[in-house]
């Protein structure tokens, strides 16, 4: 063998364990498979339960109670004409939907089905259900996430046209400001785990789960994911009713086929890593664990984990049907003013909780020496908002009346300014007899407007 | 000069458990991986050189990000698995991305942009030549012939994190130090004192300015969104902020 040769071997081996090639190429094209078709079962799921909520039937043409409608939508989708807009910047333009969708299949490579002990048996192979255990996955994980942005910023620019250059800027600003949040949340799961790795992590899960020790850091995630997916309610780049579709309004086909792909297999990633990092990963869930010692042995794992993801993303679709989109100011505070600054602040607990344990404090000592300050910096917050709001009750004025197209084009009010009272007609039942009708009253109640229509009326 | 500085260093740190002569290593037999060193490297230099050199904003914006990621691919061959991803995580993440959005925020046409070039050439030559020789000195100066062996785990987060926060504390917080002096100096230059009569400053009108900027995408000299004259158009650029006070 040569040194070359010799060198890849150990590389292999440090990123695929000891399995054989043709192990390895079987364990990505499962991780593929996995992934397509729970996308596609996830997207006739989707039309389904929306319609469920919505009191409607759904979609029940294509095979049995509709179940084959993804594939008929993915057959239409691929006979459609692919068009490239005169305007667009051509090589960027089909760049964009390729790299949108790598990305969100190289992040599934490191979640693990199953235990690292090689529990299974593939073709007289030992092996273990996990395609490679990077030992920085979670760094892994991240980095391609961030590396999908490109494909949204990059079709949202290309397209040459207004709409989607501004779903592109929207989708930048929404995923690296939650990428953050989402970062400090994994960063505390780091603390309890001692470790980066997706199958260590779920291995540290043993008596309980993360989401049970960490709920402030599970809770940040699952709103950071949902940012970071740019789904509903945070579907703010795509915003049908203000961005005709957001970056995707000039794609079509196979192109706009990629961006719907990658939308639905980031959330089935993002709910696996939900799944790995806060709710136990590949273990069998308490009662089940309980009962039956050998749950989480073999191949019983993986159905413990497709379960998890199912549930997640029924949790996805259960948002998207109960929860109106959000103000684009109102997200962006959201997610720099409430998740940043509580998972910062978190992280101090959970670390400072983490050291004080490590020393080989008492847990009512941890308590107290954690609490104590938490209490006063609390009470302090409090003494100084009861004074504040004292001294601040005074001099609040509004600067200036309220210009509803400063600037030369439409804006909302800013704070402290008042909308104009939005004029209306006047009650047709309340004037039935012309006696009422004094000569000064309409003009001072409803201005110039409502008084020829009530006389209409009348 | 500059060994006994990285000397310590490198001898305190997870390097030292690599030898550290060049016994038995050759550089005139390459192995695979060194082969392949050397040509994402040229990839990368090739990405560099297309990023400065490009006429297409947006496009210089994305050569910049196949450099960087070569640079990861650069790190994992030398076994630095963590540095590789971080690497990718903020320098392509965030960085770039970050480049994009301000671009795309004040404006990014598709096409040339021959108005966003400088006369300033020469110099910039100039300066990336010395600063490279620079770099190529000291680092050929401080290693010479010395072999590093890079054995699993050297490149780990726990060998980097010790190494960092045990021997490279200060220059850690000096850099931290400065990217907090640029933050605070980015939102001073940014920010309007005593300038409170407008309570809605002119914007500069994204949407307008790129559409008008895009009319014209074949046009020799696209008309440029800002009336900064082309003497003074490196200014507007490096900070978006101030053309509406002009205005």
């Amino acid at each position: 063998m040569t040194p070359a040769a010799l060198a890849d071997t150990a590389q292999q081996a440090g990123l695929f364990g000891t399995d054989p090639w043709w192990l390895v190429l079987l364990k990505a094209v499962f991780t593929f498979a996995f992934l397509v078709v729970t996308v596609l079962i996830a997207i006739v799921w989707e039309r389904k339960v929306v319609a469920w909520m919505q009191l409607r039937i759904g979609p029940n043409r294509h095979g049995p109670w509709g179940m084959l409608q993804s594939l008929a939508d993915g057959v239409k989708l691929a006979l459609k004409e692919d068009l490239v807009v005169t305007g667009a910047d051509k090589a960027v333009y089909v760049l964009a939907p390729i790299v949108c969708v790598i990305p969100a299949f190289m992040a599934f490579a490191v979640i693990p089905f199953g235990p690292a002990g090689h529990e299974v048996s593939i073709f007289g192979t030992r092996t273990t259900m996990q395609l490679t255990d990077l030992p920085i996955g979670m760094l892994y994980i991240l980095a391609t996430a961030s590396v999908g942005i490109y494909g949204i910023v990059l079709a949202g620019w290309s397209s040459g046209s207004t709409y989607p250059l501004l779903g592109g800027l929207r989708s930048a600003a929404q995923m690296i400001s939650y990428e953050i949040a989402m970062g400090l949340s994994f960063a505390a799961v780091f603390i309890y785990s001692k470790s980066m790795s997706t199958s260590q992590i779920v291995e540290a899960q043993q008596p309980r789960w993360f989401a049970v020790m960490l709920p402030v850091s599970f809770l940040v995630y699952i709103v950071a994911m949902v940012g970071e997916t740019n789904r509903a309610p945070f579907d703010l780049p795509e915003a049908e009713g203000e961005l005709v579709g957001g970056f995707n309004t000039e794609y079509s086909s196979l192109k706009f086929a990629m961006f719907m792909l990658a939308e639905y297999v980031n959330m089935v990633t993002v709910s696996a890593v939900a799944s790995t990092l806060f709710l136990g990963g590949w273990r069998a869930p308490w009662p089940v664990s309980a009962v039956w010692a050998g749950a989480n042995h073999g191949w019983w794992p993986i159905l413990w984990i497709t379960v998890k993801i199912q549930l997640l993303l029924f949790f996805f679709i259960w948002l998207r049907g109960t929860l109106p989109r959000l103000r684009y100011d109102q997200f962006m505070k959201l997610g720099w003013k409430v998740l940043i600054p509580v998972s910062l602040v978190w992280l101090v607990l959970v670390a400072t909780v983490r050291a004080l344990r490590n020393e080989g404090y008492g847990f009512p000592q941890v308590v107290l020496y954690v609490g104590a300050p938490i209490l006063v910096v609390i009470l302090l917050m409090s003494v100084w908002d009861v004074l504040r709001r004292r001294e601040k009750a005074g001099p609040e004025q509004p600067q200036e009346p309220f210009d509803p197209m400063a600037g030369g084009f439409p804006v909302p009010p800013m704070p402290g300014q008042e909308l104009p009272p939005v004029p209306r007609r006047r009650s047709r039942v309340q004037q039935p007899s012309p006696a009422l009708e004094e000569p000064g009253e309409p003009a001072a109640v409803g201005g110039g407007t409502s008084d020829p229509k009530g006389a209409d009326g009348a | 000069m500059t060994a006994p500085v990285l000397g310590p260093g490198l001898a305190a740190g997870p390097l030292a458990a690599g030898s550290l002569s060049s016994q038995g290593h050759s550089f005139l037999s390459p192995t695979g991986v060194e082969i392949v060193f050397v040509l994402v490297g040229l990839a990368v230099l090739g990405a560099a050189v297309l990023s400065v050199t490009t006429r297409q904003l947006v496009h210089a914006a994305l050569w910049l990000v196949v450099a960087l990621g070569g640079l990861a691919v650069e790190f994992l061959l030398l076994t630095a698995e963590f540095i590789a991803w971080v690497q990718v995580l903020i320098y392509i993440g965030s960085v770039v991305v970050l480049v994009l959005f301000g671009l795309m925020l004040t404006r990014a046409p598709i096409g040339r942009s021959p108005d966003a070039d400088s006369r300033n050439r020469p110099v910039a030559l100039g300066t990336a030549a010395a600063a490279a020789a620079t770099l190529v000195t000291l680092v050929v100066d401080a290693f010479r012939t010395t072999w590093v062996d890079l054995d699993a785990g050297t490149g780990s987060a726990r060998a980097t994190g010790s190494s960092l926060f045990r021997h490279w504390v200060l220059p850690f917080e000096a850099l931290s130090v400065l990217l907090l002096a640029a933050l605070v100096g980015a939102i001073v230059l940014s920010r309007r004192d005593g300038d409170r009569t407008p309570p809605r400053p002119p914007r500069p009108r994204p949407g307008r300015a790129v559409s008008a900027a895009r009319r014209t995408p074949a046009a020799p000299v696209a008309p440029t969104a800002t009336p900064a004259a082309p003497g003074t158009s490196a200014n507007p650029a490096t900070n978006p902020a101030t053309p509406p006070q002009e205005r």
